[in-house]
């Protein structure tokens, strides 16, 4: 028996189109995975399910949830069903729920708004639901606010909202993407749980192999808006039949080549160092209250070494990125680039050149008014060169990260994620650093592109002997590009050493924690190639 | 909330002192003695004298400094060197037409701004939302004297339904005053008015493409409720912010509306203290504006923290 049937979904928007003709079947009690990379439509097929798509939008086909065809409804219609019949969640808790309203009010709208409660009821209904997700009353009572909770308790906020009706269906939009690991294990436990206990269909849209290997019973992959391949999950994971399938595989599971190039001479010398905040007075007047965000940190960066920093949400490790590129001062301890100390505020330019950064967000860090030409000539003010060199220093750079010459003359808006974090790599390289900081650098590509970035990135690293000190919290990532490994907690570092030993044989608690909250894909079900 | 709101009494009182000694140093500099400027050019020496040591002009900076912040205090603002009356008396006369008219032009041009705003917001990009923009586009630009000429030769000359000027006072009965109040407060209200729907729409159009807004719509909200119960309040912070403004604005800003109309308010009086040298009517009558606008400020401040939890948490 099948709850949700889904025939021939098509979406364009503005005559271009999106989804072409999607067709798929969901069983109640089960959990249908839907992975694929940004952009092949996964959300928008979700969206299109709930009558949600944006302006200029038309679709067509026939999606069947128990009977009714939620395509042919009306928007008057569909308000009834959605919440109701169907639940969503979304990929970003921190915003996903309304800053001026407690969480009780937010909970029991949803069965006001339905009719399926009085007001008073539906504050006991919505105590009972976010007791469900794990609230329990004593620490959340329902006149807490969002701002009050991290992002793992909002997100469960959020499924409290999306369960508050028992709707037969569930859609989570990447509903662990923004989390920890450690959190994400957490919240997919609970899905399962609903699913499980409360008989829901859950529909589980993400770009994370590992998450539905863990958790769907049935997968699709999707490709700019076709499915190209479904099948039960284990099924699928062992045939990978369709060519896309087995190259989003691949990607997932990529280790780029890497020279050892790593000396035992120090580059970054990290020693003792310790930085604290102020925190808003309690009292009027009086001291406030100081937070130690990061407590004695001591390690050395190697040249030509590739360092990993892991660790969740909070731990310090921005912080400790923000001092070491001497953006911040620190309260205790020494930092040395090559010897030289490195101190906020009594940074020579030279001594910046040495060392460059790429971020996580290939979107917001970059000038949309420059083109890439100045934005990657930049760092010249660090270490001035004459304006020809200046040039094809810019164009070589531009062709070492696998662009061209005359994207100089293009604005940043004209490239895509990856090839702006290209050009972030290039901007870095420009005044030949011997240290590049890399925070989260991969962690907002997808898996097939952030492939040929770490490509890039160990390619790059043998041909210039440079340094890596490569912040993030996915472990994969670190593993597959690192040669030696720090583990942060709490602002101390609890583990450290050589990133297979680390992984293999952890001993800090902390260290094994982590490892074991990480979705892997079991290993058996990817035997036959080069994969693992 | 308690500590919030002491520590904005805190910086509200530092504000007013700041304020008061910035007003003080200003006069002081001023050139032209309002003593020689009453006698008038011809006066005797001596004579001018015995009037500065009258009007106490004589003191030290600091003791004439103290003398005015505590006369203030006390409620005493001084003797007007031009009008021979205390200066409260002045003061709260033509506050008696300030005030009710600065009232009266702020819930007018909210209560207009305020629902138009949200309707154009909803109705992005369509004929409402058009009219709407075009409409308060030609509010901010049409100079207010002229529309309130504007009104006085139609509600006025043409079809008498209010009078074209002057202020008969209260003592004559409520019904009357409001309708000498009531074009002046339509020409300032329509000038804020138009800017309050501009800000009004956008803030709530930036509030509309929020996350939570696309939450409240996946728990069935229609897209009228999801503006009403999750985009308003939200979009009210910057729209509180543009009203404090805008109320200090009208208390002293309507000193060109008062002329049009011959409202013998605020504005006008400090006009007439300017150019007749009548430093303490001035000094007063700004010190009282600016407290006017740091209070109105301190309750913006209360009001945010009443709309934004997350304010109330931080202080």
């Amino acid at each position: 028996m099948s709850l949700l049937k889904v025939e021939n979904l098509s979406l364009s928007i503005h005559g271009t189109p999106i989804l072409h003709g999607v067709s798929f079947e969901m069983a109640p009690g089960r959990v249908f995975g839907l992975v694929g990379e940004s952009g092949s439509g996964k959300s928008l097929t979700a969206f299109s399910l709930m009558g949600l798509v944006p302006g200029g939008a038309r679709v067509a086909g026939r999606a069947v949830l128990a009977g009714t065809d939620l395509l042919a409804q009306t928007e008057a219609q569909m308000c009834a069903i959605r919440g109701r019949d169907v639940g969503l969640i979304f990929q970003e808790p921190m915003t996903a729920l309304n800053p001026v309203q407690c969480i009780g009010d937010q909970v029991a709208e949803a069965l006001v708004i339905h009719g399926a409660a009085t007001r008073d009821k539906a504050a006991g209904i919505a105590r009972e639901r976010l007791n469900r997700v794990g609230l329990t009353e004593d620490r959340f009572p329902l006149t807490r606010f969002p701002h009050e909770l991290s992002g793992g308790q909002r997100q469960r906020v959020c499924i409290a909202m999306a369960i508050a009706l028992r709707p037969k269906l569930l859609i989570a939009d990447e509903p662990t993407t923004a989390l920890d690991v450690t959190t994400q294990a957490q919240i997919l436990d609970l899905l399962r749980g609903l699913v499980a206990e409360d008989g829901m269909g859950l529909l589980l849209i993400t770009h994370d192999l590992a998450v539905v290997s863990g958790v769907a019973d049935h997968v699709a992959v999707m490709q700019a808006g076709r499915l190209v391949e479904e099948g039960p999950t284990e099924a699928l994971f062992r045939e990978r039949r369709h060519d896309y399938t087995r190259r989003l595989f691949a990607a997932s599971a990529h280790h780029p080549e890497r020279a050892a190039i790593a000396t035992d001479t120090p580059l970054l010398q990290v020693q003792d160092v310790r930085r604290s905040y102020a925190l808003p007075r309690k009292a009027l007047l009086g001291p406030a209250p100081r937070v130690e965000a990061v407590k004695g940190v001591s390690f050395t960066l190697n040249r030509g070494e590739s360092l990993g920093l892991v660790g969740e949400s909070g731990c310090g490790k921005s912080t400790l990125t923000r001092a070491i590129l001497g953006l911040e001062p620190v309260q205790g301890g020494s930092i040395r680039l090559d010897g030289v100390p490195v101190q906020a505020g009594a940074m020579t330019d030279a001594l910046r050149a040495q060392m460059q950064v790429v971020f996580q967000d290939p979107y917001g860090s970059f000038n949309p008014r420059w083109k890439v030409g100045r934005l990657v000539a930049e760092p010249f003010h660090l270490a001035p060169a004459p304006q020809a060199e200046q040039r094809d220093r810019v164009a070589a750079a531009l062709e070492e990260v696998g662009l061209t010459r005359d994207d100089m003359e293009k604005y940043i808006h004209e490239f895509s994620g990856g090839q702006r974090q290209r050009i972030a790599i290039a901007r870095a390289l420009i005044v030949r650093p011997k240290l590049i900081v890399l925070d989260e650098a991969v962690s907002a590509l997808d898996v097939r592109v952030r492939a040929q970035i770490l490509d890039l990135l160990a390619a790059l690293q043998a041909s210039h002997g440079l340094s890596y000190l490569f912040i993030s919290h996915d472990l994969h990532v670190v593993r597959a590009i690192t040669d030696r490994v720090l583990v942060m907690q709490a602002g101390q570092i609890v583990e450290q050493g050589a990133t297979d030993t680390v992984f293999s044989a952890p001993q800090h608690p902390y260290t094994r924690q982590l490892i074991a909250a990480t979705p892997v894909i079991p290993t058996d079900w990817m035997t036959d190639d080069a994969l693992v | 909330m308690l500590r919030y709101t002491l520590s904005r009494l805190v910086s509200l009182g530092l504000s007013l002192v700041v304020a008061s000694l910035v007003i003080f140093a200003v006069i002081e500099v001023i050139p032209g003695d309002p003593a020689s400027f009453m006698l008038g050019m011809n006066a005797a020496d001596d004579t001018v004298a015995a009037l500065r040591e009258q009007l106490g002009l004589n003191g030290t900076l600091a003791e004439r400094y103290l003398a005015w912040v505590g006369g203030m205090l006390l409620g005493d603002f001084g003797v007007s060197y031009t009008y021979r009356v205390p200066v409260a008396d002045l003061i709260a006369a033509r506050m008696q037409v300030s005030v009710p008219l600065t009232v009266y032009a702020l819930v007018l041009s909210t209560s207009i701004a305020i629902p138009v705003g949200l309707i154009a917001a909803a109705r992005q990009g369509k004929a409402t939302d058009l009219a709407v923009m075009a409409t308060t586009q030609m509010g901010v630009a049409v100079p207010n004297f002229w529309f309130a000429m504007i009104l006085v030769l139609i509600f006025a000359v043409n079809l008498r339904w209010f009078p074209s000027g002057g202020f008969p006072g209260w003592d004559k009965g409520v019904w009357l005053n409001l309708k000498a109040l009531t074009l002046p407060a339509i020409a300032l209200a329509l000038p804020q008015a138009s800017i309050l729907a501009r800000v009004m729409r956008s803030s709530v159009l930036e509030t509309l493409s929020q996350d939570y807004i696309r939450t409240a719509r996946a728990k069935g909200l229609t897209r009228t409720q999801a503006v009403l119960r999750h985009a308003f309040r939200n979009a009210l912070i910057p729209v509180l912010t543009i009203l404090g403004l805008q109320f200090s604005f009208l208390l002293a800003g309507a000193i060109i509306i008062e002329n049009v109309f011959f409202l013998p308010g605020l504005g006008r009086l400090i006009f007439q203290g300017i150019t007749q040298r009548d430093l303490i009517v001035v000094e007063s009558v700004v010190m009282l504006l600016v407290g006017a606008v740091i209070v109105v400020n301190f309750l913006v401040d209360l009001a945010y923290a009443a709309v934004d939890p997350r304010l109330r948490a931080r202080a």
